[in-house]
């Protein structure tokens, strides 16, 4: 595991991402990953929407739609809330600190 | 039934760790979570190989599901334990299906894995293994599991309750965003149901809100508590938790499970759907 950022999240096998809206990145503090952090997908209304577990490398990645995002980091050591939006389906990386 | 006899805190689970005649239960949708770490002593189910028949679409029979909970050292009298990730999720799919076979004392862990890890509490990553029983089912219970002809027949009739995200209920997505949505049945939802996501009845850590939290979230909507209710999902396992709430905690009778959910009722020919919020 070197220090710099993975350039692309790890994705499953088969998934289109000319058709698939990925929302992905790392959670880190103080520069540092941060594991088993959870993070939610909440919607442009702010509802909740789905919830994952970051990586060992405090990866996270969420198939969304184009549109408006929120991001929610809580863990035992900090969170943070972040806004992100979707212009359409690919990849769009969402990097979070917590503090 | 209260709300303590079939949910539980995390301060209570770990009082209880080497209680005998407890058995804590760890039932996932990532099967590796409990690899990495599970509550001492705990024992895992498979939500997949242990309580799915492995050819056709349907659970496992009552003789698969004796000599699963036998291999596994749960007995008949045993309180069972259950907590998960995913908001446990899974868990309270596994707590209805423990009762759909008659289990007597099941609860849930509130909260479950996540709410476990937010209070830094101890993982052991130890092989469990219990002494094997003989476990005796009953035959399914029925009564809280609705299948599709009942929900067809409930529309415009008993409360249907879609528990997914707005986005899904509105068609906009196909699965909960943490899962590809390339989907090969149609989206939106069944008509006249409400939508009351399970999100909006747990606390961020994952514990269930106040049981008058929880009534007056359904009172908003409309829902009618004189009518049957069948809740749905995806595949069944957040439905599950709306079950929970409504037939465990807020004990009201009549409510179903429907398990085959989105993943049936959006495949189906010819059935009605309607898209938007």
């Amino acid at each position: 595991m070197c220090g710099a950022p993975a350039q692309s999240p790890t994705l499953p096998p088969h998934v289109d991402v000319t058709k698939e809206t990925v929302i992905w990145g790392a959670v880190t503090k103080d520069g540092s990953p941060v594991p088993a952090a959870y993070v939610r997908l909440l919607d442009g209304n702010g509802d909740f929407t789905a919830e994952v577990v970051t990586s060992a490398t405090g990866d996270f990645r969420f198939f969304a739609a184009p549109g408006e995002w929120t991001l929610s980091v809580m863990h035992k050591d900090g969170a943070v809330r972040q806004n992100v939006s979707a212009s359409g389906p690919g990849l769009v990386e969402a990097q979070l600190a917590i503090a | 039934m209260s709300r303590a006899d079939v949910l539980v805190s995390a301060d209570w689970a770990e009082e209880n760790l080497n209680t005998p005649g407890v058995v804590f239960v760890e039932v996932d949708e990532d099967t590796s979570a409990y690899d990495g770490g599970h509550i001492a002593g705990a024992v895992k189910l498979d939500w997949k190989t242990d309580l799915q028949d492995q050819v056709i679409r349907d659970f496992v029979s009552k003789e698969q599901f004796e000599q699963l909970l036998s291999a596994k050292g749960i007995g008949n009298d045993d309180t069972v334990v259950l907590y998960g990730g995913n908001n446990n999720w899974f868990a309270a799919y596994a707590y209805w299906y423990f009762k759909l076979y008659g289990h007597q004392d099941v609860k849930l862990l509130d909260g479950g894995r996540k709410k476990w890890e937010l209070d830094g509490r101890e993982l052991s990553k130890d092989t469990v293994t219990r002494p094997a029983t003989t476990y005796t089912a009953q035959e399914p219970d029925n009564s809280i599991r609705a299948f599709r002809d009942e929900v067809i027949a409930a529309i415009g009739a008993q409360n249907l309750v879609d528990v997914r995200s707005p986005d899904e209920f509105s068609g906009k997505l196909l699965a909960p965003a943490h899962l590809p949505q390339e989907q090969s049945q149609r989206a939106g939802h069944i008509p006249t149901a409400l939508n009351v996501p399970w999100a909006k009845l747990a606390n961020e850590d994952g514990t269930f809100k106040a049981d008058k939290d929880i009534t007056a979230i359904y009172d908003e909507v409309g829902l009618d508590q004189s009518k049957d209710t069948i809740a749905y999902c995806r595949i069944g396992e957040r439905s599950s938790h709306t079950w929970f709430a409504l037939h465990e905690l807020l004990g009201l009778p009549n409510v179903k499970n429907y398990d085959g959910s989105w993943t049936e009722y959006g495949s189906l020919v010819g059935v009605p759907i309607e898209k938007g919020a």
